[in-house]
């Protein structure tokens, strides 16, 4: 049993640097055989999106996504894990989410990656407002049920532990 | 004892801020009796909690059921579905 790996949890309105988040985790380390990064990237649907703005729970959102990190890390083999989730205004283009997850061989790694996104969409508290192009207020986007789903299909998942 | 509600998102629009102290009333003991409570408070109120079944609540900052026991809380939160990621 390896020693516990400490996940790495950050909520902040400034962007991010995936190679800078990758090489943190693996620099000075020759155990590493995987690592799975997810990034997450405001989208302008089709040029109606001025930009997204992201409202979240301060002392929860971290609380919450280090629950969930703390879960995938009891789940699976893991190495490192880190969580970076933006907040306040996001320009379409723009890093809204990260995950990166390192482990010996690749499943594992693609597999929290994987479970960690599926439970932050649908646990951690933030909310999205989007702001169109033509000056509108488009509203609060609406939760996907689907995401729902997809968190709730970990449950009956066991994942393998070797 | 006062307990702290925290409003986000559409929630917190409608109601039209972002928190407030509240001395809960007797006979408010689970999640749902607070979210019933809540709603008989006025317009801004009712219109927020119009369909309580949709309303996310944390309480200290953890996800919690409607069914929950509310005793002791300090800071309740009140939320639509989360969206982030």
């Amino acid at each position: 049993m390896p020693g516990a790996v400490v996940p790495t949890v950050r909520i902040q309105a400034e962007d991010f640097d995936v190679a800078a988040e990758t090489a943190r985790m693996t620099q000075g380390r020759a155990d590493i055989g995987a690592v799975v990064t997810f990034s997450g990237l405001c989208r302008d649907e089709a040029g109606r999106l001025a930009a997204l703005e992201l409202e979240h729970y301060p002392g929860m959102a971290e609380a919450e996504i280090g629950r969930i990190a703390a879960e995938a890390v009891r789940r699976w083999p893991l190495q490192g894990l880190t969580a970076i989730h933006r907040h306040g205004r996001i320009a379409p283009g723009e890093n809204i989410v990260l995950v990166v997850a390192a482990s010996t061989h690749r499943q594992a790694a693609f597999e929290a990656a994987n479970f960690l996104m599926d439970f932050l969409k649908s646990r951690a508290p933030f909310w999205k407002k989007e702001h169109h192009t033509d000056g509108s207020e488009g509203g609060w986007v609406d939760a996907k049920e689907a995401d729902d789903e997809a968190a709730s299909r970990w449950k009956q998942a066991v994942p393998k532990r070797n | 004892m006062s307990t702290r509600l925290i409003y986000f998102a559409w929630v917190r629009e409608r109601i039209g801020k972002p928190q407030e102290d509240v001395e809960l009333p007797a006979g408010i003991e689970t999640v749902a009796d607070l979210l019933r409570w809540l709603k008989s408070r006025g317009e801004e109120y009712e219109h927020a909690l119009q369909y309580p079944d949709v309303i996310r609540v944390a309480i200290n900052q953890e996800h919690v059921e409607h069914r929950e026991k509310i005793s002791g809380a300090r800071e309740i939160a009140l939320f639509p579905p989360m969206t982030g990621g």
